[in-house]
């Protein structure tokens, strides 16, 4: 490597991301024999999924016998509004209770069934009981689990490196440029197959539970090298985030809190999601709160709560409920455990909700509700691609878990997360593993392209007397929060497309301060750059998207459209830099899927 | 409802540093980290801080607020008195790398050297069979988020550098129990603990225990049974003696 003007390493497969996809997948294609690298942002274990609450959906059948893949596939499509990747949805639901099974082999402890096997929760939008958990800190059982696995397999670990670009040798991908957070200094690394586990994009908006990584670098990686993105409105705001005091706000309140039976509270006192039962989920939602109270302890004979109605559903009914002057103190709603279950069961059940309470905000919710509003949590839009193997449309390139995009269509299942993380994180693992085995020679960079990066991203230290990137995060934050949120119009949306062009020029001005070495200012300067790319992008799809579907609500067009819109996917691709959108039809789903929801009407 | 507070913060590398005095204006609610990060985003946007969830659910914000070793995004604000001056250093035991930022790696290279798990047969019926009550005592261990706050506390190696190599520390400590306790391990790990993780340095002073933000019980439910089993195993004279006569 005495070529290589920066540091420089060599690998199969190199996996950028370590959360439960990432980890997954380093694991799968260490475990094919091939040499693996993994590379994060932060340190090991500290990814995004650490914050997973509630659980792992999967069809273990340990709480219901009645369960099976069918009716979890059912559930996550019509969860979705169809416009799901219905192979991805169906190779989810079968392969969930393998993946989860493996981390009890790998030495997860989940809660456990009075017969000793893992105990299953209920949440929004599942038919029945499903969820693996431990208490409400499953995202962090899973993430040591995996990352201690990853660690006795021996896989070679980068963390706090930064990738900001991804290479090519002609069509294909061949490695990845970054940088060291620890020394500022630029790395490179030559691989055959990359796989994008790089998480969302939430750190565009003001309110989010996401924290500082969400800026949606892979997304941006994979648009700068030509592969096709998806599904880019599709942004899911949880419905429960806290909302009071306002250094805390957006930060995740689990949806377990009404799984294990809290409910949602007008100013009123009134349980108000009986009032927003749309027609496309009365038939399997209970209408009065005798049955919807029974349901937790029969689920054959009661229909589930409106309050576990699929979290799009639930988002816009606390947003209107608090439009129409019937919110909590700090504008949000009650969320009430309290009062229907024990102070001791709360504890067990929510521990990590009732430290979180305590400790931020004063409010112990074994005696009192909590106030909860809508939070920007989750995209289901992103990096397309191919259900079965998770190969993106550019050669090598591979995507997992948040960042790639199908599987949840237009709304995404509480507990459908984790389980995607495992499914797609081993198929991404798996295929990458398998090209780089078959792709002849070594990986070989340019020379010149590594070059002209390392000047690009050394730009904000060349610039003089601008702003300081910090101004700029937080206007793109008001700008998307406020024009681009939970309820969108065409207005708007053309405002918010004005005020992101004019940042982008903001951003090209902006001057940091001090060195390379841990610059946090330097830092997101460069994420500015990919948090700008997918907001520019989730705008586009949602000006162009003219119906009201999941997690895209436009109040200029309230319904959906089910003869244009819902037939297709918006792809956007770069064309001479700028991003262009074109309409694509959906993969049709083949007759015998089909007729799972024609039996269930 | 806001107050103003003057955050003394620590700014330097291993070449050198100084405490440095920011005002700033605390608005109600606030944690540290809030107000680390009113100071990176309005007169020091160079302050390097480590940090993910802002929940205290990752472990990434460790550090020292007034001396004591505690999470900046767990510490209200309304802790202090209103124009109290607040000290924040970095974690003392890792060597510094800029700011608040310090070099964590021996705990990762640490865990390297923990064998792994081993678990015994499945089931008849191919399952895996564990009840709640087994479970509970390991998922206690399981809530570790890694903040390292309780190594950055420990003596034998905040105050003894020299002692690093031979001594793992209470995460690690708290992982071999995990290990040792999961109902159907069956790895050996005495010869490890007594050998290779130094316990019987821990002289169970509990400071470990008192910073820990997960409130597990370090030392009373992981430290000393695991001292009990490496007592058990080497130190107990019938043990002894079938070792003896076994060969063993």
């Amino acid at each position: 490597m005495a070529n290589d003007k920066y540091e420089t390493h060599e690998y199969d497969v190199i996996v950028i991301g370590a959360g439960g996809a990432g980890l997954r997948a380093a694991i799968e294609a260490s475990a094919a024999g091939v040499k693996t690298a993994l590379i994060c942002k932060s340190l090991l274990g500290k990814a995004h999924t650490v914050m997973a609450e509630g659980g792992i959906a999967a069809a273990l059948r340990n709480v219901y016998q009645e369960d099976n893949w069918k009716v979890h596939f059912r559930d996550t499509m019509r969860g979705g509004k169809m416009l799901n990747n219905w192979r991805m949805a169906q190779l989810h639901a079968q392969e969930a209770p393998d993946r989860v099974l493996e981390l009890e082999e790998w030495g997860a402890l989940f809660d456990r069934t009075k017969d000793g096997r893992i105990l299953q929760r209920d949440f929004g939008g599942h038919r029945y009981a499903r969820l693996a958990h431990v208490g409400d800190r499953t995202g962090l059982e899973m993430i040591r689990t995996l990352q201690q696995h990853a660690v006795h397999k021996g896989i070679d670990v980068y963390m706090e490196c930064n990738i900001q670009r991804l290479l090519k040798d002609g069509d294909r991908v061949c490695g990845a440029f970054g940088y060291w957070r620890e020394s500022g200094k630029f790395v490179t690394f030559k691989s055959k197959a990359i796989v994008l586990a790089t998480g969302g994009v939430g750190k565009a908006w003001k309110f989010t539970s996401n924290s500082w990584e969400y800026t949606g670098d892979g997304t941006t990686l994979a648009a700068d090298v030509g592969a096709d993105l998806i599904d880019m409105e599709m942004i899911q705001f949880h419905p429960t985030g806290m909302v009071w005091p306002n250094s805390v706000r957006g930060i995740l309140v689990t949806e377990g809190v009404r799984g294990d039976g809290g409910t949602l509270r007008n100013s009123e006192g009134e349980r108000f999601m009986f009032n927003y039962i749309t027609d496309y989920f009365r038939a399997e939602t209970a209408e009065t709160e005798e049955e919807a109270d029974a349901w937790y302890e029969d689920k054959t004979n009661n229909r589930r709560t409106p309050d576990l109605l699929p979290r799009d559903e639930v988002a816009r009914a606390i947003n209107a409920e608090v439009k129409a002057g019937r919110g909590s103190p700090h504008g949000g709603v009650l969320l009430d455990i309290a009062s229907r279950r024990s102070a001791e069961y709360i504890a067990r059940r929510l521990p990590s909700m009732h430290h979180q309470f305590k400790e931020l905000a004063d409010v112990d919710i074994t005696k009192e509700p909590m106030e909860v509003g809508p939070t920007c949590h989750y995209i289901m839009g992103g990096v397309r691609v191919e259900a079965d193997t998770a190969a993106t449309t550019v050669p090598g390139l591979y995507a997992a878990g948040e960042v790639a995009a199908g599987l949840h269509g237009a709304n995404r299942l509480g507990g459908n997360s984790l389980s995607d993380l495992l499914v797609f994180g081993r198929r991404a693992g798996l295929y990458a593993a398998q090209y780089a085995q078959n792709l002849e020679g070594h990986p070989s960079p340019d020379a010149d392209q590594i070059e002209q990066y390392a000047q690009e991203l050394l730009a904000p230290f060349n610039n003089d007397g601008g702003e300081n990137p910090y101004t700029v995060h937080m206007a793109l934050q008001d700008c998307m929060q406020n024009l681009v949120g939970i309820i969108r119009t065409e207005s708007e949306l053309k405002k918010a497309q004005t005020e992101i062009a004019s940042l982008k020029e903001r951003l090209a001005k902006v001057t940091v301060e001090g060195h390379r070495q841990y610059n946090p200012g330097w830092n997101l300067a460069l994420d500015l750059q990919s948090l700008l790319t997918t907001a520019e992008a989730t705008t586009m799809g949602a000006l162009e998207r003219k119906e009201s579907r999941g997690g895209h609500t436009r109040e200029d067009h309230p319904g959906p459209d089910p003869d244009k819109y819902g037939k297709i996917n918006l792809v956007l691709r770069r064309k001479d830099g700028e991003l262009s959108l074109s309409e694509e039809p959906l993969p049709e789903m083949p007759d015998d899927l089909k007729e799972l929801f024609e039996e269930s009407k | 409802m806001a107050s103003e507070f003057t955050m003394r913060v620590w700014r330097g590398d291993i070449s050198g540093g100084e405490f440095k005095d920011y005002r700033v204006e605390a608005q109600e609610g606030m944690v540290v980290l809030d107000v680390i990060h009113t100071i990176q985003a309005t007169q020091a946007p160079d302050l390097a801080v480590r940090w993910n969830c802002k929940a205290g659910k990752c472990g990434s914000c460790s550090a020292e607020i007034n001396g004591k070793p505690r999470l900046m995004c767990m510490t209200r604000m309304n802790l202090f008195e209103p124009g109290e001056t607040i000290t924040i250093s970095p974690i003392q035991t890792f060597p510094l790398l800029r700011d608040l930022v310090t070099d964590v790696s021996f705990n990762y290279e640490k865990a390297k050297s923990i064998p792994a798990l081993k678990l015994k047969a499945k089931e008849a019926d191919g399952t895996r069979r564990m009840y709640q009550d087994d479970v509970d005592r390991v998922q206690e261990f399981h809530k570790c988020i890694e903040c390292f706050l309780c190594q950055d506390v420990c003596h034998v190696i905040r105050d003894h550098e020299d002692n690093k190599p031979e001594f793992a520390g209470p995460r690690s400590f708290v992982r071999l129990a995990s290990l040792e306790m999961h109902p159907l391990d069956e790895e050996d790990r005495r010869e490890f603990l007594k050998s290779d993780a130094g316990l019987g340095y821990c002289n169970i002073t509990k400071c470990c225990t008192e910073v820990c933000p997960e409130g597990i019980h370090i030392t009373d439910n992981a430290i000393i049974p695991l001292k009990e089993r490496v007592v058990d195993a080497y130190y107990d004279p019938v043990v002894w003696l079938m070792n003896k006569l076994t060969g063993k």
